[in-house]
């Protein structure tokens, strides 16, 4: 197979967009799909502030690698859940941050310790509240809870995430099977500011497939953490992806075809917008927060 | 030539292309990447005797 653009062997093939290219010309090629994304979903602009989660994996340090190529004025927030695994997984990935840091000196890198700030690894708090076996969905809220205060806090107009189209599909996935329309109101590849307390967020990857960023990162060298976290195993996400891949082999373009396609009849008014999910929300009477939850958002009760 | 795929090892006698191995190392192709002697290649590309072979897994998740 060889490289559309130089006649080079080939370093990917990708079946869904009938395209093969080299390892010169597929990294500039995502670059550019990147751009795209932002372009044409308005996520954000060359005068934004954006701040960038990374969590040290290949998805979150292409997406900021990305953007600094793109100029974009990009920092980033790592946040420290304290999970070990027996070998040290948030520590490592903390040190992939902190080396892809350095070599951009000109960003700023915001760090969280949670068990440092709330006393507790997000595994201990998990446990306390009875959800020892399922500690993702407490990982998440917490994850999402300080990306978006340390964003508000600091200024930045939005606040983008690695999520890829395997992600956004997965999720989409899981949340048409038990029909959560107020998960699927408030799914897309940007979600609006809500007041002064929650952030814009956006996904610049979520046309990209997660196989096209982890070979950008072998080709550029982005040296991320492999190992995936140690209570992700057995996750409901992998379990949907499995099933997604599997539709993926038989015909390319599924997984492309059912997220775009349920982002355009979003747009269409098929399904519900954010801003009407918006109205149903209160405020945390604690962190002043929006929250579906009454009185105390998820994140405020779990600490109290 | 070795095929290694997370924890695992495989030994392969003969030259075959990419899309053989991971079928026989039953592996979708749309769950990995390959990396032969620290290039990756695509499914089309032949697999030597001698070669050195890692199956790079690309889901992440949880």
């Amino acid at each position: 197979m060889r490289c559309r653009t130089c006649g080079a062997l080939a370093a990917i093939n990708m079946r869904h967009h009938k395209l093969a290219l080299c390892a010169t010309h597929f990294p500039p090629w995502l670059v550019k799909q990147t751009e795209r994304a932002i372009h044409n979903y308005r996520m954000f602009s060359h005068d934004d502030h954006v701040l960038v989660a990374v969590s040290g994996g290949k998805d979150s340090l292409a997406l900021w690698d990305i953007l600094l190529r793109l100029d974009y004025q990009a920092d980033g927030i790592y946040v420290d859940l304290g999970i070990d695994g027996g070998f040290g997984y948030s520590q490592r990935s903390k040190e992939k941050v902190l080396a892809f840091q350095q070599t951009h000196p000109d960003t700023k890198l915001h760090i969280v310790d949670i068990a440092g700030t709330y006393g507790e690894s997000i595994i201990d708090a998990a446990k306390r509240r009875g959800r020892a076996k399922e500690p993702c969905s407490v990982c998440g809220m917490v994850k999402r809870h300080e990306m978006n205060r340390v964003a508000v806090e600091n200024g930045y107009s939005v606040l983008a995430t690695g999520h890829n189209l395997d992600d956004e599909a997965a999720t989409l996935f899981g949340n048409v099977l038990h029909w959560q329309t107020r998960y699927l109101a408030r799914q897309g590849p940007v979600l609006a500011a809500a007041g002064e307390m929650l952030a814009r967020k956006a996904k610049p990857f979520c046309r990209i497939y997660e196989r096209e960023t982890a070979a950008y990162v072998l080709l550029t060298g982005l040296d991320y953490i492999y190992d995936e976290c140690p209570y992700s195993k057995g996750a409901t996400s992998l379990r949907h992806k499995a099933t997604l891949n599997q539709m993926e082999h038989d015909a390319p373009g599924t997984k492309l075809q059912f997220y775009t396609k349920f982002v355009q009849a979003k747009k269409e008014g098929l399904i519900r917008s954010d801003s009407e999910a918006e109205r149903e929300m209160t405020y945390c009477v604690q962190c002043g927060r929006p929250t579906m939850a009454d009185g105390l958002c998820r994140f405020c009760r779990l600490w109290n | 030539m070795q095929v290694t795929y997370r924890t695992k090892l495989w030994t392969f006698d003969r030259r075959i292309t990419v899309a053989q191995m991971l079928k026989s190392i039953k592996v979708l192709p749309e769950t990995v990447l390959v990396v032969r002697n620290g290039t990756l290649v695509t499914e089309d590309q032949h697999l030597e005797l001698g070669d050195s072979v890692k199956v790079v897994s690309v889901i992440s998740g949880g």
